[in-house]
This record gives structure tokens, sequence and C-alpha cells, in this order.
């Protein structure tokens, strides 16, 4: 047996407060910071969804506090259709960008990439705070555009141009509001660019000793393949939006054609094409999807396979999926544009391509299944969060394939059928999916168990609010329910469908008022959980053979050495159903 | 006083080098780590690039309003200085290797100079173009010659800080070898903005 790998503990732990916990080059540390702009931006962004919500089946209710925060936007306490847009627009930016991709990536990532290969911490360090540091300018900056004259733009989180790039002309928000969005977004870019890079660096180049690219934990091949996605894709979005941005502020006329006549006004640009940024926006904003779910994907094999103690089904399978999906969200952008009058042959290119995503998220699936097969499940409250991203992964994957058709999508498009949709598997899936990080990691990351009975409250008041918000959505899409409507009082068509929508508007208060359950659960166990031993999950992955939570070198100067795979549970002849990472094979033998 | 190097700036602290018993052939984590950056940092930046001439080539082919545009003949002197300060930064690397330690200072501090002179040459060309009336907004060909060789000079600025940096440790005689990395890294970021370039040029002499 060879010695494990000796290194000597280079960064001394930082004393300063600032140096320590604000302005650490900690990859611990820094993970925790993502976590927590992501927790806050998540509660942001439900409170948007719930005013919203409120709005549609109340759309003549007057709230005085409405007044008191948008005073042109809701005079006399009246919410404005502009205001609605408002709100919806930095609901889907916010979900989207700061929680989304920030929290299963640049949170968890950030804390247990390193844990899970064996690393001191990220290739680069400093840039890795800068990365987080910038993130948090983007939010404000974000946040900022609420309080300037005109209040938050209205043009959704995909910023179609003309409307996002003629300015202040188009609506209250369209001014200085839209500047600033796009500001925060180059400068997400910016940041989301640097964490990629760090990413991939740190896959590629830190493993430790016997971690080869086939004993990683699923968990680091999504996080890799998701920091490869954010290398190519953020990079085409800010190319997009430095071309939005001259449009607005320097009178050129990429996306603006000519003739354009706004209030009243003929505009003084020629030539440009709105569909150019569709085209550059969904090159992104297509692998963002995966950018959002990947990372849920990896942790819920992951979670799967310790609680049903049983090997991932298929681990290889599961690798090259990942990779499948990967390549292939780069070619299906054109799906979110076949009502844009593009030619149908195209059209039918992207629909099959879209459709060849079904394998691989069909092999993921079934692997999940197979893993839980003829298993004695222990149902911990991440394995039921892990067990709901499969059910919901599951539920949103199949109206996708409905959205994949150009013949149907044409009618279902501007309907709640697409709300329902992307809010079941980009939205609550992927929430799952940090639900599932949360409980399974918080006692690694905190040093303390999150209480069990209000885990497993929360989880099952949230799996029934979650399908009572979004199943019904397909309903009212496919009855025509309009979405990026303010107001349906106007079409008679629609009074009937309201009894459902105050259903769902009241199975959002339930399930918004639920997630107090887990915020109370998150703080209150922080401080006064019970202590978590360094293994309480019998996990096999290098994060669990490290105290909790980690020291500031993560392995105390010695970095491990791996010996096998990432799921070796129930290890047949063992005298324990699990066999750590870094558990040396002779031992392994001699338990034959 | 611990003296700190490019490297340790970007990395933080380094890890110690582990013992992959190969005689340390694979280099450092910390050096792989950094040439894997860059390579991926200048992915990233082909990707700006690649969706900006997307959206040019899609551009030229709408509305039947592009205007050829006639490229200031100083760009080629432009092109002719960066490629001999490339040619100068790889020869101070060939006197690095050598030992030649004065050689070396020399050599790479000519290179930076002449990355200063590319970037005055590139803010002429500018001038050139304004005082003929072009300007960003005055047609689509014209908004994209300002927004590439903005955007790229902006990349290479970048690059002349790294430059510049080793530039200074070396005068100060602090260029020991854990900061060869930072040396190679430099480098091939410069020649990377020097193919850069000369893709820019051929594009607008060639689509523009």
């Amino acid at each position: 047996m060879s010695s494990p790998v000796v290194h000597h503990a280079v960064h001394a732990a930082p004393r300063g407060f600032l140096r320590k916990y604000i302005f650490s080059t900690d990859h611990k540390v820094i993970g925790k910071q993502y976590y927590l702009l992501a927790l806050f931006s998540v509660f942001v962004g439900m409170l948007l969804s719930v005013l919203m919500r409120f709005h549609m089946i109340y759309p003549d209710a007057k709230v005085s506090w409405f007044e008191k925060l948008w005073p042109t936007g809701a005079a006399g306490g009246i919410m404005t259709p502009e205001l609605y847009l408002s709100l919806m627009t930095m609901h889907g930016t916010i979900m989207v960008f700061f929680v989304l991709t920030t929290a299963p990536q640049s949170g968890f990532g950030n804390y247990f990439l390193p844990l899970q290969i064996g690393a001191e911490d990220m290739a680069f360090p400093v840039i890795n705070m800068l990365s987080f540091w910038t993130t948090f300018a983007a939010l404000v900056v974000l946040l900022a555009a609420f309080f300037v004259p005109g209040g938050a733009p209205l043009s959704g989180w995909t910023a179609y141009p003309p409307l996002s790039a003629v300015g202040e002309i188009a609506g209250p928000g369209q001014g200085t509001g839209q500047t600033l969005w796009i500001l925060s977004i180059a400068l997400f870019c910016g940041a989301s660019l640097m964490g990629a890079i760090n990413f991939i660096a740190t896959t590629i180049d830190l493993r430790a000793k016997g971690m080869t690219l086939m004993r990683m934990p699923l968990t680091c091949w999504a996080w890799f393949v998701t920091a490869i996605l954010s290398l190519l894709g953020f990079a085409v979005l800010l190319a997009a939006g430095i071309l939005l941005l001259l449009d607005r502020v320097a009178g050129t006329s990429f996306f603006l054609p000519a003739g354009l006549v706004v209030n009243d006004q003929i505009l003084n640009h020629k030539g440009g094409s709105p569909l150019l940024w569709q085209h550059l926006f969904w090159f992104f904003g297509h692998p963002e999807v995966y950018i959002a779910i990947l990372p849920g994907m990896g942790l819920t094999s992951t979670v799967l396979s310790v609680f049903a103690r049983k090997p991932i089904f298929g681990y290889r399978a599961m690798v090259y999926a990942i990779l499948a999906i990967g390549f292939l969200g780069f070619l299906v952008w054109g799906h979110h544009m076949f009502v844009s009058g593009m030619n149908p042959y195209t059209g039918i290119a992207f629909s099959v391509l879209t459709m060849t995503i079904g394998v691989p998220s069909a092999i993921k699936t079934f692997n999940w299944i197979g893993t839980l097969w003829g298993s004695r499940i222990r149902f911990t409250t991440p394995m039921l969060f892990a067990l709901g991203f499969v059910s919901l992964f599951v539920t949103g994957g199949i109206s996708g394939i409905f959205l994949g058709q150009p013949a149907l999508d044409l009618y279902l498009h501007d309907t709640y059928f697409v709300v329902g949709h992307f809010h079941m598997i980009m939205g609550v899936a992927a929430i799952f999916g940090i639900f599932a990080g949360t409980y399974y990691w918080f006692p690694k990351m905190y040093g303390r168990m999150m209480n069990e009975t209000l885990g497993k409250i929360h989880f099952y008041l949230t799996f029934i609010g979650v399908y009572a918000i979004f199943t019904p959505m397909h309903f009212v899409g496919v009855a025509g329910n309009p979405r990026r409507y303010a107001d349906f009082k106007e079409f008679e068509f629609l009074g009937q469908l309201m009894p459902l929508h105050t259903f769902m508007t009241h199975a959002a208060f339930f399930t918004a008022a639920v997630q107090l359950i887990f915020l109370f659960n998150f703080f209150w166990s922080m401080k006064k959980g019970a202590r978590a031993p360094v293994n309480p999950w019998e996990a096999t992955t290098l994060e669990w053979t490290v105290p909790s939570p980690p020291p500031h070198d993560n392995f105390g100067g010695r970095l491990p050495e791996v010996y096998r795979g990432a799921y070796e549970y129930s290890v047949p002849g063992a005298d324990k159903d699990y066999l750590m990472q870094n558990e040396p094979v002779a031992a392994a033998k001699t338990q034959e | 006083m611990a003296r700190v190097s490019p490297s340790d700036v970007l990395r933080g602290t380094p890890p110690a080098t582990p013992d992959y018993g190969d005689g340390g052939r694979r280099g450092g984590p910390a050096r792989r780590a950094g040439i894997t950056g860059i390579v991926l940092a200048c992915a990233a930046i082909v990707m700006l690039f690649a969706a900006l001439t997307s959206a040019m080539i899609v551009r030229r082919g709408l509305g039947g309003d592009w205007q050829t545009l006639t490229l200031p003949g100083i760009l080629w002197v432009n092109t002719g200085v960066l490629l001999a300060s490339s040619f100068a930064l790889e020869r101070a690397r060939r006197a690095l290797r050598q030992g030649r330690r004065e050689a070396f200072n020399h050599l790479w501090l000519a290179g930076t100079v002449l990355g200063f002179l590319f970037l005055a040459g590139q803010y002429a060309a500018w001038r050139q173009l304004v005082a003929a009336g072009v300007y960003l907004a005055t047609n689509p060909s014209s908004s994209f010659f300002y927004l590439f060789t903005v955007a790229h000079a902006l990349h290479l600025a970048g690059g002349l800080l790294a430059l510049i940096f080793i530039t200074v440790c070396a005068w100060r005689l602090r260029l020991g070898p854990g900061r060869r990395t930072a040396v190679d890294v430099s480098a091939f970021y410069w020649h990377f903005m020097d193919g850069l370039w000369i893709y820019l040029l051929l594009l607008f002499r060639f689509w523009g």
C-alpha cells in the first residue's frame, strides 16, 4: 500500500473578520456566501410572485402599502399592468440568475467540489472571491432598478427587443431600469465566466491521487459539465448584452429595424433585427436551463444512492448522459423560437434535436429508478427531496415533449402551459435539488444536523403545494389562457378559468408560507441543532472523511488518496455496508 | 517579507507540489492549473468574438444598408508592431530558458513597449475614422468595427497589465523559478491576442 501524499498546510487560516468572513478566499466561505445570496434572492423572488398571483385574482384590489412602495406604479393602491410586468421581469431575472444559477453551482459547487475531489481549495482562490463579489454587485445593480425613476424594466427575463432596446419611450422602467438590468446581467456574465474557469481548472488539475475522472462523484461531473456550459454560454450572452446596450445608448441599429413607431414617434434606427437578439439570447438561454438543472441531477444521483444503500445504477451511462445533455443543449435553442416565423424545415430540425435530449434524460430517470429498485430506502429529508426531484423532473420533462413539437408549440407558446412547464422542470425541480443539497450537506457546512421532523413537514407540504400551483397552469394553458397578462377580466372566455386561478393563487400563498418552516429550521439548526458527526449519512465520498465543519485547509495538510469509486454501498462480504473512497484496497480485501 | 508572484496573485497561495513519482515532469498543480486557466479564458474570449461575428454576418445580410468600411492604413502598421511585440516576448522566453536574464529583461521590456505602441496606433486609427466622419452609429459596418476593435483593445490592455507586472518583477530581480508559469501564461495570452487581431483584420478586409 502506498502512503498518502503528504501536503504541508500552506494556507494559514486568516484571523481578521474581513479576511475570514467577507473578503475570504476560502472556497467554503465563498460557497456559503453564494448560498446565502441565493437564499436572500429566492425570498425576494418568491415575494414578487406572490404579489403577481394576488393581482391576478384581485386586479381591482386597493392596497395602501402598494401605493407607498410604488407611488406611480400603484397610484391609489391599484397595481398597474406596467407594475405587474416589472414584478414579472424581476421575478424571472432574480430566480434564473441569482437563485437557480447561483445556489446549486456556485454555492454547493464551491463548497464541495474541492472537498469531493480531495483538493485544498479551488484552483484560483482570489478569482473565486472576485467572482462572488461581482455577483453581489450584479444583484445590487439589479435591485437598484426598483428604486430609479420609472422603476424596474417590463421586458421579462428574456429582454426581447424592440421593447428592451428603444428606451424610456416604450414605458416606465424601460429607461434607467432596463439599462441597469443589462449592466447587472453583464456583471453576472463576467462573474460566471470567472467561476466557470475556476471549476474546470480545479476539476482537471487538482484531483487527489487516485481520483480518476471515472471515480468522481456524479455531483463533480455535473458541476464540471455545468461549468463548461457556463463558459460557452455566458460569453455569448455578454456579447448580446453589449449589442443591446449600444442600441440603447449609442444609437446603433443591431436589433432595431427601420420605421419603428413607438407612441406615435418614428424612431431613428434602421436595418436591425429583433430576431438576432433571440438567436443570441437563446443560444445562451437553453444551456442556461441545464446550468440550473444539471447540478440537481448530480446531487439527486448521489443522494438516491446514499439512502437506497446501493451503488448508483449505470454510473458510466450517467456520466455519458450528463455529457450528452450538455452537448445537445447547445443545438436546440431554436425551439424557443418556433413562433418567430422560422422556416418550417428549420423548426423540424430543432424539434428532432430537442426530442433527442429525451434519450439521455430518460437514461438518467431509468437509472434513478434502477438505483431504487429492490432497495431498503432510508426516508430522510434529503432523500425525500431527491425523490421529489425525480417526480418533478419527469412531470416537467413530459410537458417539454409537447412543447418541442412546432405544431403544438404554435398553439401553446404564449399560454400558461409554458409557464407550468418551465416552472416544474427548471424552477421547482431545481429548487428541490437545492433543498436536497441543503438537508444533505448542512451537517457538513454548519456542523449541526437540521431538524428531521420540520424537514419532513416542509417536504410534504411543499411537494403538495408546488403540484397544486403548477399543474392547473397546464389546463388553463390548453384552454388558451395567455401568459404575461396582468389582468384577465377583459376577456370573457377566461372568466370560466378564474376558479382555477383562484386555486393556484391560494396554493401559492400556502406554499410560500410553508417556506418559513424551512427558514426557521435552517437558522435554528445552525445554532441549536444536534452536533453533526463526521459522516452522519454513512456516505462514501471524501467530504465525509473530514470534521464537520471541515478545517480551513480541508484535509489538515494531508491530501487523501483515492482507491475506489464514489458509490460502493452494500459491497458483498464487507463488514459494513459502505466503503469510503479513501479506504485502501488491502483493507477492503481483508474484509472480503 | 514573502515574495508574491503573478501566479500567487491569481491563485492566492499555491499548494505545495505533490510527488507524482515522475520527477516533476507533469509540473505542479499550480502550473498546470495556470495553463488550463488561460486556455479556458481564451476559449471564453473565442465564444464572445464568435457571437459578435455571427451577429455581424447576420446584420450584414439585413436591411441593405451595409456600407463597406475603408480601413485606416495605420492598422497594417499596428499589425506589424503587435507581431514584433510577440516576437520580442518569444525571444525573451528563449533567453530566460538559457539563463540570460539581462537579455530577458530587455526583450520583455521591448515587447511591453511595443504593446503600448499598438494600443496608441489603434487610438490613432479611431481618430482617423472620426476625422473622416465615421462614428459608431454611422453605419452597421462602423458599429461593428468600433465594437470589435475596442473589445480587442480592452482584452489586450488586460494582457498588457500582466506584461508590465512581469517587467517590474524582472527589473527588481524578483523573477524566480516559481514565476515561470506567469511568464509562459502571459506570453500565451499575448500570442492569442495576435491571432485574434489578425482574424479581425481579415474579417474586416474581406467582409467589412
